[in-house]
């Protein structure tokens, strides 16, 4: 009995021990955010008495911006930085960690000090985010976009806007190929040649037997199918069958009847570069379900594979890695072929997934102060250059000239793809895939499949089966 | 019988030592005379962390809502969805019951059995159970990627991998677990081990009960309040998984390992407008582990003896 009301007495002491080191833990951190709150409005009012004589009247807002892009917060924290140095105005930057930003942005933006500039992903995005979403169309940076049918709207609203076109296709190795083109009896003999599924399919088994020779692992790099990794297949790749799909039967994709279901007639079309993908690779189809699209982007980088499916942004993951072997002037891009009549006309699949949006719930101020900063970045030399330099984007303003584009091979060959004679883009259509978990579901499939637990027949059943049901889902 | 006589008298003696009687009598006082000051700390901290967020959970599941201060009243629709939309949460609710009662049992018969060999006082003892412990110290997300790897690099040489047949994933999960809470349960039933008189163990032994009577007969029911507490634990804990299950499967094969914590999190996340489903799969969640816990917590207790 003793030893038993003792050792309750001490749990109990230890308790409210930790609860009130904790509560002080607590403190202390809100202290620290008053102060640094304290200390930026004392930098905000002394910089404001500087420029008091041209915005007496107007009161200045802040900025908050919740980034969707880690590998560009280096960039964005410096441009906030440079913004308010000029301005005055404070521009915080926040980075939502890789794969969390629908998380982050739904905690963020149910505090008092939400973010003023949010990011959404397209017509899905804004289903979810459209109670926050302020009418953009009077704005001037609406008024420089050169594509108006990019930005998302509603009605005659506009509450999306795109700020960086990205592009994504088969990157390859010129390097290798030129070194393939050169061994007996090669399917085609220069990059020109490779225009259509066919050719293509040709090439890489060739090339596949000749790996020795060609100082290779496997043609592609692994197809990554570890679930969050899996994305390059079931939002990528199957857009292209859909974006044919969608076309040839004259689709309105602005409506919501004309998308409740899918055919996937041309799904013979996506198993044939998906087995592709899947035959000729660093790895084998049944270890397929652990590999991260980082070990793909370092198998292409160290030189293992020749071809990997991936967008311009990879670029700078290809560069980075220890030990590449991967001349910049030898990372290329061309169409992912799979078999479409017609296809040799087709170019790299082409478009955005990024808008911003202003917090319509931000006071006034806020969301002009935030309105004001998106149009120095966009619009003014010191902001352009910014955009082109530090965050690498291919910006849709007409305030960007020809010679304002970023410079890294994979935005260069991107640029020389879409101003091709004679070649169509595949828009991205993936942004009004039903949900994230169709694609899961997808991608998850395409693991069994790779792994030979399940017949082509029945993947494409569940590409089907799985848009309907998500369609319906979300609809309401 | 006579043996529990002679304990019986030496507890007596003990409990009746006037000196702490009294000395219990002033601290209790003391404690009456602080008690608002060292309880409304934690009182408020616990009343803004846990039951205001406790009560908007369970509103919020009836609720259709993007961010918690922008909601809609839906009704019973969000807990109607759970079981209509697809068989997800009952294939996690099944998958979540095998996977604890497979690993309550391994658990805590490893974890008993080391602890019984390292009370015998063999050379090292501080050693392994310090290495035996040190699992427990590292984060889930950690060792879900760590185990990842090595399970993966031994199912490397049959040609096959984690996500290859949910059974990898199931057993691969139950390795895990145990590795991570076999050393803390061992602490417990180390701690629970020690308490127990040798005299006892001594005396049934000259009286001829063999090694498995003295387990049964004397050890088990000395230690049933560490049974309770590490049955609990990991009960609770196995349930509850979450970031193992993450970081070591993720669900593959196709949502066949998903267990039911990240259940609720990829209906959360997963789908615009699902966000009340997902909150109201974790009430449920939260109503279930309670009446488990609740239910054997009750069965232990009522086999615990006292000392």
């Amino acid at each position: 009995m003793k030893m038993n009301i003792l050792l309750k007495r001490v749990s109990a002491i230890v308790l409210t021990a930790a609860m009130v080191a904790g509560i002080t833990a607590c403190a202390t951190t809100t202290t620290a955010t008053t102060t640094a709150a304290e200390t930026t409005g004392a930098a905000v009012t002394t910089a404001k008495a500087t420029t008091a004589d041209t915005t007496a009247a107007a009161k200045a807002g802040k900025v908050y911006f919740l980034n969707f892009k880690p590998e560009q917060d280096a960039a964005y924290q410096a441009i906030a930085k440079q913004y308010t140095e000029s301005t005055g105005i404070p521009v915080t930057v926040v980075t939502a960690a890789s794969g969390t930003y629908e998380q982050t942005l739904m905690s963020e933006i149910a505090k008092t000090d939400a973010p003023t500039i949010f990011q959404i992903n397209g017509p899905v995005g804004y289903a979810s985010w459209k109670d926050y979403c302020a009418d953009l169309s009077g704005s001037e940076i609406y008024g420089h976009l050169t594509d108006k049918s990019l930005a998302i709207t509603d009605g005659t609203g506009v509450y999306g806007i795109p700020f960086a076109i990205e592009g994504y296709g088969i990157i390859y190795n010129n390097a290798i190929m030129t070194k393939y083109f050169a061994t007996t009896a090669p399917k085609a003999t220069s990059m020109d040649q490779i225009n259509n599924f066919a050719t293509l399919k040709a090439v890489v088994e060739d090339m596949q037997s000749k790996a020795k020779e060609l100082g290779i692992k496997g043609v592609f790099s692994s197809t990554s199918l570890a679930s969050g990794e899996d994305w390059r297949w079931q939002t990528h790749l199957l857009n292209v069958p859909l974006y044919y799909e969608f076309k040839d039967n004259k689709i309105d994709l602005g409506s919501a009847d004309g998308t409740k279901t899918i055919k996937f007639q041309n799904s013979a079309n996506f198993q044939n570069i998906f087995d592709l993908y899947l035959n000729n690779s660093v790895t084998k189809p049944a270890l397929l379900g652990t590999v991260s699209v980082n070990d793909s982007m370092a198998e292409f980088a160290l030189g293992q594979s020749a071809m990997v499916q991936n967008g311009n942004w990879a670029y700078g993951q290809i560069s980075t890695v220890a030990g590449n072997t991967v001349k910049p002037e030898d990372v290329k891009f061309m169409p992912i072929y799979t078999g479409m009549t017609g296809e040799e006309s087709q170019g790299l699949c082409i478009g955005t997934e990024n808008y911003f949006c202003i917090n319509n719930k931000a006071p006034a101020e806020d969301q002009k102060a935030s309105l004001d900063f998106l149009t120095w970045l966009y619009t003014s030399a010191e902001g352009k250059a910014a955009v082109v330099s530090q965050l690498g984007f291919i910006a849709p303003f007409d305030t960007f000239s020809d010679t304002e584009k970023p410079t890294d091979p994979l935005a260069q060959d991107m640029l020389a793809w879409s101003s091709k004679t004679g070649i169509t883009s595949v828009a991205w259509n993936f942004t009004i895939f039903p949900s994230q978990t169709f694609k899961d579901n997808v991608g998850a499939a395409l693991l069994t499949y790779a792994q030979g637990q399940m017949t082509w027949d029945e993947v494409s059943k569940l590409v089907v089966d799985q848009w309907a049901a998500e369609k319906a889902n979300t609809a309401s | 019988m006579m043996l529990v006589l002679i304990v019986g008298e030496v507890k007596r003696c003990k409990s009746h030592s006037p000196t702490i009687f009294s000395g219990g009598k002033h601290m209790q006082k003391t404690l009456k005379k602080y008690f608002p000051i060292f309880v409304i700390p934690t009182l408020l901290a616990f009343t803004i962390a846990f039951i205001i967020p406790f009560i908007m959970g369970v509103y919020l599941s009836f609720a259709k809502f993007t961010t918690v201060t922008n909601s809609t009243w839906v009704g019973l629709d969000n807990y109607i969805k759970i079981f209509t939309i697809n068989n997800d949460f009952i294939n996690a609710l099944w998958f979540t019951v095998k996977f604890t009662f497979v690993s309550v049992i391994t658990v805590n018969v490893i974890a008993f059995i080391l602890a019984k060999l390292l009370t015998r006082g063999i050379k090292g003892t501080n050693l392994f159970r310090t290495i035996f412990f040190m699992p427990n110290l590292i984060g889930g997300i950690v060792l879900g990627y760590i185990w990842q790897i090595l399970i993966n690099g031994i199912l490397l040489n049959f040609g096959v991998t984690l996500t290859f047949d949910p059974k990898y994933g199931f057993w691969g999960l139950v390795f895990l677990m145990n590795w991570q809470m076999i050393g803390y349960m061992m602490v417990i039933y180390i701690a629970g081990l020690q308490n127990i008189s040798e005299d006892l163990l001594e005396a049934a032994s000259i009286d001829g009960a063999s090694s498995w009577q003295l387990l049964r007969k004397i050890t088990l029911p000395l230690i049933a309040s560490s049974i309770t507490i590490c049955t609990f634990l990991t009960l609770s804990n196995s349930f509850k998984l979450f970031d193992q299950n993450l970081a070591l499967t993720g669900g593959a094969p196709q949502r066949q390992t998903t267990m039911l914590a990240l259940d609720i999190y990829d209906t959360f996340y997963g789908r615009t407008g699902y966000q009340g489903v997902g909150q109201a799969k974790a009430v449920i969640f939260f109503i279930l582990v309670g009446l488990i816990a609740y239910v054997q917590l009750r069965v232990s207790r009522s086999r615990e003896v006292e000392s």
